[in-house]
């Protein structure tokens, strides 16, 4: 008897990899069970909430300046992004109107975070292609920079605490148009030396080109925001639809990818980050001296009842505070939106399919905060 | 091919510039004056004695709950002879360093302006060998202040 075809002669069975939660590629403390078949991924099984603190029950008990604290610590890449919407919420809540001033400090040390999260991203996305060192130390220099800005300005080097619902906690340093615009021009140089390093690189784009794709329908359905989305083609930026702060007065595009590949999420934020550099040039001219805080605010921070939903764009999308307060100096309830904890749920659309070494690759396009995450 | 020697060159040039890493534990940065460590209480060279009244302004807004005071009469107030314009005096005074945020919340909150955030290096090399050890009592937190080391920041 001839022999048999191999398929029927052998039974193949798919092995269950375990990756994380201690690996160095997760960003954080994330767990993927990956269903292989040889290299390729057949199911992925994404297990969070290694990081989970309470922090949404956790500011039930703080008044709404101690709850500032720990908006920080739930988005420890974009701190002052995390903090505006918190104290934006509240100053929705209790009709406080920020002083011209105080908007357009925001602004500037907004953006400078959205550059700083996103060299961090820069950096840690090359170690996860395969670019170790180089890229990673360019992108730290970089960062580096912007946060010894935050530390001179703020005090503190990550967990910053510096804004307060009605404007800032207190006056930025008396050389700080200077000491930004000589950030931003060692910042220029970073973007144009992050760009050259891989964006034309033919193994990086070996590498990210065609994996992880994500149709915009899908995008949007799994509830992406931020560069995710706008890689697939949509061009929705908080910033443009629904100006806050100062955001309609200044001039920027917003950028959006063709494929909604690992390829075009990197391309994205990369010009994200030049069209930072063009905000903070404008806010610069716009800012004004003046008060930082409104006249007549109160000692203790007392909301009137009222529930509140805001949100802002932070570099990874949209992050948004809802806020029900029954009256009184702390919130009743406080939801984080947190656009990490969406944008993962794609993950295992996008990366079915792929090989295993690209499954790395997909996280870390989605550039996720695990804090953010779990909350 | 012409995308590596691109990335090849960002990395020739970047081998021209010069360093921005520092030996860390021989040199170090130099810290903004309103750099932010830990919480340390303020001594009164004049009165031989802190600022600070034990008034439990800072524990009751410490989000973390770190601090711990105690108050006492002033034993060298003007009313029992001595030259000291304050009643009360801090008795006992601990802040866990191990809880501590770092919010500056206290430092807003203070009345006397008693506490302030420690500016220098010390108060960021705190490394122990024992949680326990991190819980500050009130000389340890005097100390950087009566050196005359620290230069407190008052916030403009």
């Amino acid at each position: 008897m001839t022999s048999m075809a191999p398929e029927q002669e052998f039974e193949t069975q798919d092995l269950m990899i375990n990756m994380g939660p201690q690996h160095p590629a997760t960003h954080g403390v994330f767990r993927m069970v990956l269903q292989v078949d040889g290299e390729v991924v057949r199911d992925v099984v994404s297990h969070i909430g290694y990081m989970h603190r309470g922090g949404e029950k956790l500011s039930e008990t703080m008044d709404f300046r101690q709850g500032i604290g720990f908006m920080d610590r739930t988005e420890y890449l974009a701190q002052f992004n995390a903090e505006l919407s918190y104290v934006m919420a509240v100053e929705k809540l209790m009709d406080i109107e920020v002083p011209e001033r105080s908007q357009w400090i925001r602004m500037i040390l907004c953006e400078l975070n959205r550059l700083s999260s996103h060299f961090m991203f820069t950096g840690a996305f090359g170690t996860d292609v395969g670019v170790f060192g180089t890229g990673f130390t360019y992108a730290f220099r970089e960062r580096e920079n912007i946060l010894d800005l935050f530390e001179e300005i703020t005090g503190d080097r990550l967990m910053y605490a510096y804004f307060r619902p009605g404007g800032l906690a207190w006056e930025v340093t008396d050389n700080f148009v200077a000491r930004v615009r000589e950030v931003l021009n060692v910042s220029k140089q970073g973007i144009k030396d992050m760009d050259g390093l891989l964006t034309e690189n033919e193994i990086f784009k070996a590498r990210t080109q065609g994996i992880g794709v994500i149709s915009a329908a899908d995008a949007i359905d799994w509830g992406s925001t931020g560069p995710v989305l706008r890689a697939s083609g949509v061009p929705l930026d908080l910033r443009r639809t629904e100006p806050y702060l100062k955001y309609a007065e200044v001039d920027f595009d917003v950028p959006v990818g063709k494929v909604g590949d690992v390829y075009d999420r990197w391309l994205v934020r990369i010009e994200e980050m030049r069209q930072s550099v063009r905000i903070i040039e404008q806010c610069l001219t716009k800012l004004q001296p003046g008060p930082i805080l409104p006249e007549r605010m109160p000692r203790m921070l007392r909301t009137p009842p009222g529930e509140v939903y805001l949100r802002t764009e932070a570099p990874r999308g949209e992050y948004g505070i809802y806020m029900v307060s029954k009256g009184g100096n702390r919130p009743h309830r406080l939801k984080i939106r947190s656009a990490c904890f969406a944008n993962l749920q794609a993950l295992r659309d996008m990366t079915i399919g792929s090989y295993v070494a690209d499954a790395v690759v997909i996280l870390g396009s989605l550039d996720i905060v695990l804090c953010e995450v779990d909350r | 091919m012409k995308g590596i020697l691109k990335s090849m060159s960002v990395t020739l040039s970047t081998f021209m510039r010069k360093p921005v890493t520092r030996e860390y534990p021989e040199t170090h940065k130099e810290l903004p004056e309103r750099d932010r460590a830990f919480p340390v209480l303020l001594w009164a060279e004049e009165d031989k004695e802190p600022f600070c009244t034990g008034c439990h302004a800072c524990e009751r807004a410490c989000p973390v709950e770190c601090m711990t005071v105690l108050m006492k009469d002033n034993p060298n107030h003007k009313s029992v002879g001595g030259d000291s314009s304050r009643r009360k005096i801090i008795d006992k005074f601990w802040i866990d360093y191990g809880r501590c945020m770092r919010c500056n919340i206290c430092v807003e909150v203070c009345n006397f302006d008693a506490i302030s955030m420690n500016n220098t290096w010390a108060g960021h090399e705190t490394s122990v060998y024992d949680r326990a050890d991190l819980v500050m009592d009130l000389p340890m937190l005097l100390a950087q202040s009566r050196s005359g080391e620290l230069k407190p920041w008052v916030a403009p």
